[in-house]
């Protein structure tokens, strides 16, 4: 029987293989917010005002070098804004929810809520009570990057300072992009990205940031736009040949 | 002060964005143009990070052997594609940095 507490209890266990991915990166946050200069409280407060893992990991970085708030500010917002694309397309699924419950699950709309919660409710049968599954997911995210994030302050305290900590971050991208370039735009996306951002690093308030996220972006959908031109032609070409 | 304002602002414009289409525009659609400018956003504003920490390791180009933080870098994404593990991506990172930094 699918009731609202089974449907609570089935979003937590979708979301538990994600979490053992999760809880690493949110210590790593944690110890990395330290070394930047946030204090402990900062740290914490940054995982339930902003709870958006990517977003924490540049302002972390952004905050240790001197870095215009504005800058800081509109990075973060490019890199968040893929949540209104979420927000899109679990919109039909809770239309039908009070107010107060659509802008509670609004908060814990993260990536590893999403994905698990728009699977489920892609799948035939009624969706009556699939809004709990969307809660225990997104409550199961919402614990694990609190504890994991605790968890970072309390280990990035007893590492010594010596160590070159600042390095986790680069790493850190590159665990999360490398995997991503499985096509030509995005591949071209990366390398325009990072290499106008070397060119423009000596530009002021580190606006070379900002400069290389349009250029990158501009890239990718320059090449897939160019690729997608180019299959035309050669399946116009294709059906001239079986004319002749 | 202003590490809480800035957090407080992109907590604020982050909430906004999730419940941007949930409140408001929900039967408007997001345009395809935007959908695939949207994919773009993550690999070059994280590579836009990236590259400025491994290739000017002192503010300064350094594409010699002698940049560690360069070296480090690669193995780590050769660890990144083969394995798309990210603790493994950064263990193996940092620990051809130290080992680096100890042994050159």
């Amino acid at each position: 029987m699918t009731t609202a507490r089974s449907e609570f209890f089935k979003g937590i266990k979708a979301e538990l293989p994600i979490l053992i991915a999760v809880i690493p990166f949110g210590m790593i946050y944690g110890v990395l917010s330290l070394d930047a200069g946030l204090s402990a409280i900062q740290t914490q407060a940054m995982s339930v005002i902003v709870f958006a893992g990517s977003a924490q990991f540049i302002m972390a970085q952004l905050f240790a070098t001197p870095t215009p708030a504005l800058v800081i500010i509109i990075t973060a917002l490019l890199v968040n804004l893929r949540h209104a694309l979420y927000s899109a397309s679990v919109y039909p699924y809770i239309k039908h929810l009070p107010f107060s419950l659509r802008s509670g699950l609004a908060y814990l709309l993260t990536d590893e809520a999403y994905a698990v919660s728009i699977i489920h409710y892609n799948q035939p049968g009624k969706v009556k009570y699939r809004h709990w599954f969307f809660l225990g997911a997104g409550l199961a995210m919402w614990s694990t990057w609190q504890l994991s994030t605790a968890a970072g302050i309390l280990i990035g305290s007893l590492i010594p300072t010596s160590w070159p900590l600042e390095f986790f971050i680069p790493l850190t991208f590159i665990a999360l992009v490398v995997p991503s370039l499985k096509d030509w735009p995005s591949l071209a996306a990366s390398l325009t990205g990072g290499l106008v951002s070397v060119v423009a690093f000596g530009l002021p308030f580190r606006l070379g940031l900002i400069v290389a996220a349009f250029a990158g972006i501009g890239a990718g959908l320059f090449l897939e736009e160019f690729g997608q031109r180019a299959l035309k032609i050669r399946r116009a070409q294709h059906r001239g040949d079986m004319i002749e | 002060m202003t590490i809480w304002l800035t957090m407080l602002a992109v907590g604020v414009l982050t909430y906004a964005t999730r419940l941007s289409f949930i409140l408001l525009l929900g039967q408007r659609e997001i345009s395809p143009r935007t959908q695939q400018a949207l994919r773009f956003v993550p690999p070059a504003v994280l590579s836009a990070l990236i590259f400025p920490q491994l290739l000017l390791p002192n503010g300064t180009w350094d594409l010699s052997l002698g940049n560690e933080r360069l070296i480090a870098g690669m193995v780590a994404s050769a660890v990144a594609w083969r394995t798309k593990n990210v603790v493994a991506t950064i263990v193996a990172g940092m620990v051809t940095l130290l080992f680096l930094q100890a042994f050159f």
